[in-house]
């Protein structure tokens, strides 16, 4: 039966097309696992500033662009031990170097960088060096960014944070000092950044002889990798990415354990009958109307809200659901068969009976409800995340929803924030509703008919 | 939760017993009711009781609490220059004797065993308490208060989709059955699938839609500020902000119940005895009303009752994506601020409205079955 089943599904086209995508979904999944392997996963997604420093906060996708007359500009990324960053070093006096850093880079984009950053390192012994900015735009103009000194060897300068550098550029009230630095003319109503090459030079004057400076510059974009990113500036397609495998488990093990359990309880009930039967069926009616979503939550909330213990605590609140009437209902009339009777008569014990002739009977009818099954627990997973009670540790669609959701993506207009974990909820939920339609279909004979 | 995806098994409840004839309509009905009642009844004490449980982590927070005093007790009495005075022994002495009358003040001299039955016999009893941060608008610390100042605007968004999904499913499915096969019918059994998706999914997109992109219908809430001031344009206003809602519900709801109920119909028009009275020559419509919605309307009571649940479930989500200020909101604001009381609170209530739902959906149930009756409460639900 099962495998003419499998022939069947040919003829579904629904099904064909929920099967590929969820082929598709095993397979970036399998992908992902393995090229961003879990501790790097973690790393990515809550190491902090360290790992995030470099990236745009809130940036959109790259393929904006695409959809834009308008260009945005994409992250510019350079690094004093970069091959092509010019390096000029002489000594100037007794116990003074000079060692200037020449970054050169061209912006050819529609729109203004989001920020400009500059990354600085320093070893010395006891004279902190002292660095000069200095921009020079394509137009000629030279504009000194910031004097400072590597205090403690570690210096990060951010053009917006610097408000002597908005006044030196005589910027009015409201406009970012980025744009001062890019703009063809910073006063004009809607000013235009000016395309060309633009060089950053870094002076650096050291101390001593031992000393040295490394240096990084960052032109942040907004635009960035092929999901955008976030408030806290991660890049969310780890969080893409790795919301694959963790909702295609979490639904499969929930779905799994669940349909398994169920029906090997209601072999049971109708095997014993009697009271056994009658206290199963009274579980069922009562943890039918239990608030199960209310006490997920309150576990979530006053114990664990990892997603190991959500999913036992899921299965344990779904065992005693609908599915013990619908498999007991069949299970009565497998009951009732004469090849039960047989076993019977042969002196075959309780369990061989229900373990060996009555369940595997009703095998083809639960897989439906099993596909189906997945995704309602992806989205009760996805629902939890949304409450604010996702896993601590992992990134999942629900917990990116749900950090956009409270961030105000929607009303700040950051769609694609919101719109692609929603997405690809939405793509793995139909796929496998999909698919479980159609296996209904096939194998309850009875529907198939209408 | 995996059965809201689930389309209702279509096996005809078989009675295990002939149902007994001559006995009046009312006696059955009550007598089933009585039955129901106490399951329900069960049901809410089982609901309550795991709250408590878990509300408390199984007794954790009571040593949490005597912690709590213990600290209390000993800062007090190190600033009462009295005590001080005393002498060392004494001093302890006093000190335990004040701690052991604090504890008893809140009950902690008893077992959690003993306590955690008295927790359940208040919040049966809706003697839910004061709340730890949070207040009413009238600013009422009464989780009770808190509560029921919530519960018209949660009671007035799910009785409007509530009453729209049912109405809107039984007439679409209907005329589906009527024309089955056609481009709709295939359209309606092509969509379901959308219903594996729960009601806040669909608000996010319809938010991002109606209210962020095409700015026409409100992000959320239930009125806006500052309210209107006639009646006229304040129930205006406040149909402006369900539509979103409702429709976000309806579009999770409505195509699963049409699909499965379709089917029901379809599979009951099938039986001889509606061929019997299309052979007789009875107009379709008295056909569909007398043999057909009649013998299905159990059914179909049955699995509504499942989707009221999801509903009621959903509510807590999708008032706080729709920022709608009912029950839902407040439970999540409560998750937020980590207010016990007010959590535990709502979720009794929750237990108490699907037990209400399902008790009346039964009632029903049994007025429309005739085949029910005490031997048959196995059957229902």
């Amino acid at each position: 039966m099962l495998r003419g089943a499998w022939r069947e599904i040919r003829y579904y086209p629904s099904a064909v097309f929920g099967l590929i995508i969820i082929i598709l979904f095993v397979a970036v999944s399998i992908y992902t696992v393995i090229t961003i392997p879990y501790s790097e996963a973690i790393r990515l997604w809550r190491g902090g500033e360290e790992v995030w420093g470099d990236t745009p906060r809130l940036a959109a996708p790259v393929w904006y662009n695409f959809l834009r007359e308008q260009k945005l500009p994409l992250t510019i990324r350079m690094s004093s031990t970069d091959e092509g960053v010019q390096h000029h070093q002489e000594q100037a006096a007794d116990n003074l170097w000079i060692h200037d850093v020449i970054y050169t880079f061209d912006f050819p984009y529609d729109e203004f960088p989001q920020d400009l950053g500059v990354f600085l390192q320093a070893q010395f012994e006891e004279k902190a060096p002292y660095v000069s900015l200095v921009l020079e735009r394509p137009d000629g103009e030279e504009i000194r960014i910031e004097d400072l000194s590597v205090q403690g060897g570690r210096q990060v300068f951010l053009v917006s944070q610097s408000e002597d550098l908005h006044r030196r550029l005589g910027l009015p009230e409201g406009v970012e000092t980025v744009v001062g630095l890019f703009a063809e003319d910073a006063q004009a109503e809607e000013p235009v950044p000016l395309k060309g090459t633009y060089v950053l030079r870094i002076e650096g004057t050291l101390f001593e002889p031992e000393s040295t400076i490394t240096s990084k510059l960052v032109v942040y974009g907004k635009v960035h990798g092929w999901a955008g990113t976030d408030h806290l500036r991660r890049d969310l397609s780890v969080a893409l990415l790795w919301g694959a495998p963790v909702a295609l488990s979490f639904g499969l093990l929930a779905a799994v354990g669940t349909t398994v359990t169920t029906m090997i309880i209601a072999a049971v009930g109708v095997w014993y009958g009697g009271w056994v039967d009658s206290i199963i069926q009274r579980i069922t009616e009562v943890n039918m109307v239990l608030p199960v979503l209310p006490i997920l939550i309150m576990i979530g909330v006053f114990w664990n809200r990892s997603l190991a213990i959500m999913l036992v605590a899921i299965v344990l609140l779904s065992i005693f659901g609908a599915g013990i009437k619908t498999n007991r209902a069949i299970f009565l009339q497998v009951k009732s068969l004469p090849y039960i009777e047989a076993a019977r008569s042969y002196g075959a014990s309780d369990l061989r009976i229900i373990f060996l002739y009555m369940i595997p009977r009703i095998i083809p009818t639960i897989i439906p409800s099993l596909v189906l099954g997945i995704p309602s627990f992806v989205f009760l997973e996805a629902s939890l995340a949304v409450l604010g009670l996702g896993d601590p540790v992992l990134p999942t669609w629900g917990k990116v929803i749900n950090d956009a959701r409270v961030n105000g993506a929607l009303l700040q207009g950051y769609f694609y924030w919101i719109l692609q974990p929603s997405f690809a909820l939405m793509v793995t939920g139909i796929a496998f509703a999909m698919l479980g339609f159609s296996l209904d279909r096939i194998f309850n004979p009875r529907l198939r008919e209408l | 939760m995996a059965e809201e995806a689930t389309l209702p098994a279509v096996t005809q409840e078989v009675p295990s017993e002939e149902p007994r004839r001559g006995v009046p309509t009312w006696q059955r009905v009550l007598r089933y009711t009585v039955v129901r009642t106490i399951m329900l009844l069960i049901t809410v004490v089982v609901g309550v009781y795991l709250t408590v449980l878990i509300a408390n982590m199984g007794g954790y927070v009571d040593e949490i609490r005597r912690g709590q005093i213990r600290e209390q007790v000993a800062l007090r009495l190190q600033n009462d220059p009295a005590y001080r005075a005393l002498p060392q022994e004494e001093r302890q002495a006093r000190m335990e004797a004040e701690i052991r009358v604090a504890e008893k003040r809140l009950g902690l001299d008893k077992p959690f065993i003993v306590r955690s039955f008295m927790f359940l016999k208040e919040a049966l009893t809706l003697d839910l308490g004061r709340a730890e941060n949070m207040t009413s608008d009238s600013g009422s610390r009464q989780v009770r208060l808190i509560i029921l100042e919530r519960l018209p605007a949660t009671l007035l968004l799910f009785g409007t989709s509530a009453l729209l999904i049912f109405f809107l499913a039984l007439f679409v499915s209907l005329y589906l059955s009527r024309n089955y096969g056609s481009f709709l019918d295939r359209l309606f059994v092509s969509l379901s699938p959308l219903s594996s998706a729960p009601g806040w999914f669909y608000g996010v997109f319809l938010i991002a839609i109606f209210a962020a992109w095409l700015k026409i219908l409100p992000f959320g809430g239930m009125i806006s500020t500052p309210p209107p001031e006639t009646r006229g344009e304040y129930i205006l206003d406040l149909g402006k902000h369900l539509i979103l809602p409702v429709t976000a519900q309806i579009l999770t709801s409505l195509f699963i119940g049409v699909y499965s109920w379709r089917t029901f119909f379809l599979i009951y028009s099938s039986e001889d005895y509606v061929e019997m009275a299309k052979a007789k020559g009875l107009p379709p419509r008295a056909i569909e009303r007398r043999y057909i919605l009649r013998a299905t309307l159990p059914t179909i009571v049955t699995s509504f009752a499942l989707t009221l649940i999801a509903v009621w479930l959903g509510q807590i989500i999708f008032e706080t994506v729709f920022n709608w200020p009912g029950l839902g909101r407040t439970y999540y604001q409560a998750i937020g601020v980590f207010d016990t009381a007010v959590i535990v609170g709502i979720t009794v209530l929750y237990a108490y409205l699907l037990a209400i739902t399902v008790f009346l959906l039964d009632i029903i149930y049994a007025i429309v079955d005739p085949r029910v009756d005490v031997g048959g409460v196995q059957s229902a639900t």
